[in-house]
């Protein structure tokens, strides 16, 4: 393998995950129009790009991995996603032509599809580039998530 | 549910939902422990059975939208000053168990609180006071046997005299003994990382030292109890004092009782029981029916240590309070602790965490008094518990004559607690007095243990600047200072038994 990619991505801490879904909520709010938590869930039908796993006291955030060969830019067939110098995935939902062959191969499931009447696309964590810092790590209560460098 | 059982029926709290606000992330469903919430698929709504509700509110503080405020039922009784809800809700238990009803934490009934009635002192223009936030303010305490008095070397200078191991405390505050299985690892973690950054101690409880926290030796106050868990050579070492735990200002003249249930692997290795047993501390020491009996069981812990680690005995506070912390001294302890009538615990039957004990401001007074009148207060130190509340409630304990506080009830309110009285279900939601693994993941030690930090560094300046109001530089001037205290409020007697003056005198 290839030496460290200087890439930040957000690592969940299994042990301190309390599955509160803060992650998820404040995921939806920060890609919505309204950035309001109550109207991005129902008046623009978002969803969470990071998804709480839980199964008995096992709980942690799932989100997108920035793998290093990312199977999703492998299957794409719109050209929609695409790696950059430092090896972020990044998907463009405009390019998106809904096939998803991403949300099939993810390994994580991190994918998802997004369908409404006029569009549909799938999408996934996209790092809150405009933001500059991921709102899910923000938003943890119980530090299990944690924005690093590549391990 | 059309049939249902009165105590279902009359629950005592319910939980309001907002349903626009809902935006059916299902935290709250997640978040409850106590069964009381669910996702109705069918309806695509989140609904709840209120009668299994208990107004831990850790629905209410993990809501990300605000749409759920857990309320007390609108619901009630005929008012009644005697036929409280309390009382037939309680008959309704016990006509359906034939049990003694079981809670939790401190005493809730309005028992006069005295700190309430006691009043500082301040410097007006005859003494000037001090700026602690330019002067050095003391508020160093330290915990052990004290000698009759100093021999000086041929110089006059150098002290001669040595005394025996103290505890050193950089406030005169501890955290109190919450025995692991009463409370999870995590939060004893905590107490542990923030009494060693700020310089106090922790204690175990009786319930043994996990080896995790071995390395916490120097902050750690170890008990032993009736039970005798977890109690070997190695525990009585890997500690800097031993407490002899009599009993509880919770539940005085009992013992305790974990659930086999709650006994899993980590807990077992720690008490030195199998896993699965009932860990049952016994009412009284089965060594000790006399003062002359607790001198030997100090003086077995000594000699077994070497007279390294002074030896507390704890007491409830109970009436004749003041002649046993004489036994005590006595018996050669190197500090007594009393625990109020307010004294929480994990576990205890209702009737006697309500109504069993004295309060500890009175204890306090009484003991000192009588430790001063027979000449043995400077043999042991006196750490007074239960119920105390904030820095000033501290610092009124020291100036009835205490030398310093053990606080548990305020460290589980840093973490989380919110006083919903449930912690001998073990179901606790905020993951304090709780082994689940699902819900003591909840309580991050290393979080907690910076709001404990926090605490501790708060109560400290809320101290010195009290201190420095009162023209005072040391906290070893106001104790037991009660010129410095002023009562309002309170009996002839009371203030008798208190030693303090009221207001205007």
């Amino acid at each position: 393998m290839g030496k460290k990619r200087k890439l930040m991505k957000v690592y969940p801490i299994e042990e301190n995950c309390v599955s509160c879904r803060y992650c998820e909520v404040a995921c939806t709010m920060v890609h919505s129009k309204s950035k309001d938590p109550v109207k991005a869930y129902k008046l623009e039908n978002l969803l969470p790009r990071a998804t709480v796993e839980v199964k008995g006291a096992v709980s942690l955030s799932l989100m997108c991995r920035h793998c290093k060969h990312p199977f999703c830019f492998d299957s794409c067939i719109s050209g929609a996603i695409q790696v950059d110098e430092n090896g972020q995935v990044h998907l463009d939902e405009e390019k998106c032509v809904g096939c998803w062959n991403c949300v099939l191969v993810c390994p994580f499931g991190a994918a998802h599809p997004y369908v409404s009447e006029e569009k549909r696309h799938s999408f996934k964590c996209d790092l809150c580039g405009d933001r500059g810092f991921p709102a899910c790590v923000e938003a943890c209560p119980n530090r299990a998530l944690v924005y690093d460098y590549e391990r | 549910m059309l049939f249902k059982k009165p105590q279902v029926a009359f629950y005592p709290f319910m939980v309001l939902r907002d349903d626009y606000k809902c935006v059916r992330c299902k935290s709250c469903v997640d978040q409850c422990s106590f069964d009381a919430t669910y996702f109705d698929e069918d309806l695509n709504m989140i609904v709840n059975r209120n009668e299994n509700c208990v107004n831990c509110k850790r629905c209410e503080a993990f809501c990300p939208t605000d749409a759920i405020k857990v309320v007390k039922n609108p619901s009630t009784f005929h008012p009644d000053a005697n036929w409280t809800a309390e009382a037939i809700r309680d008959i309704h238990v016990q006509m359906l168990t034939g049990a003694i009803i079981l809670t939790s934490t401190g005493n809730d009934k309005p028992i006069r609180n005295y700190f309430d009635h006691l009043l500082l002192d301040a410097c007006q223009v005859t003494n000037p006071p001090i700026d602690p936030l330019r002067e050095p303010m003391e508020l160093k305490t330290f915990i052990g046997r004290k000698t009759d008095q100093l021999q000086f070397d041929s110089d006059g200078v150098s002290i001669k005299t040595t005394i025996g191991k103290q505890l050193e405390l950089e406030i005169p505050v501890l955290f109190s003994a919450m025995s692991y299985g009463s409370i999870n690892l995590n939060l004893q973690k905590a107490m542990a990382i923030a009494s060693r950054e700020f310089g106090t101690y922790w204690n175990t409880g009786e319930g043994g030292l996990h080896k995790s926290l071995r390395e916490f030796k120097d902050c750690t106050i170890v008990q032993v109890a009736s039970g005798r868990f977890g109690v070997d050579l190695d525990y009585l070492e890997t500690s800097a004092a031993i407490e002899i735990k009599i009993g509880q200002g919770a539940k005085p003249g009992i013992g305790g009782h974990l659930p086999g249930e709650k006994v899993n692997e980590g807990i077992a290795q720690t008490r030195m029981i199998p896993v699965g047993s009932d860990a049952i501390s016994p009412a009284p020491h089965h060594d000790i029916y006399s003062i002359e009996d607790l001198r030997q069981l100090i003086y077995a812990l000594k000699e077994a240590t070497n007279y390294k680690k002074p030896v507390f005995v704890k007491i409830a506070a109970v009436h004749n309070v003041a002649a046993i912390a004489c036994g005590i001294a006595h018996a050669g302890a190197d500090a007594v602790v009393i625990d109020g009538v307010r004294g929480g615990t994990g576990a205890t039957p209702k009737s006697l965490r309500d109504h069993v004990g004295i309060p500890i401001e009175l204890a306090i007074a009484a003991v000192d008094d009588r430790l001063r009148k027979e000449g043995l207060r400077n043999e042991v130190s006196l750490i007074a518990a239960g119920g105390f509340r904030s820095a000033v409630d501290v610092l009124k304990a020291i100036a009835l004559g205490a030398d310093a506080v053990y606080i548990g009830t305020v460290a589980k309110i840093a973490a989380g607690c919110t006083q919903c009285q449930q912690c001998h279900t073990g179901r606790c939601a905020w993951g304090i007095t709780t082994n689940d693994p699902k819900l003591a993941k909840r309580l991050n030690p290393e979080i907690v243990a910076e709001n404990l930090y926090n605490l501790l560094r708060a109560w400290a300046h809320d101290i010195k600047e009290l201190l420095g109001a009162m023209g005072i530089n040391a906290i070893e001037s106001i104790r037991g200072n009660r010129l410095r205290l002023r009562s309002w409020g309170l009996t002839e007697q009371e203030n008798k038994i208190l030693g303090v003056l009221p207001a205007g005198m």
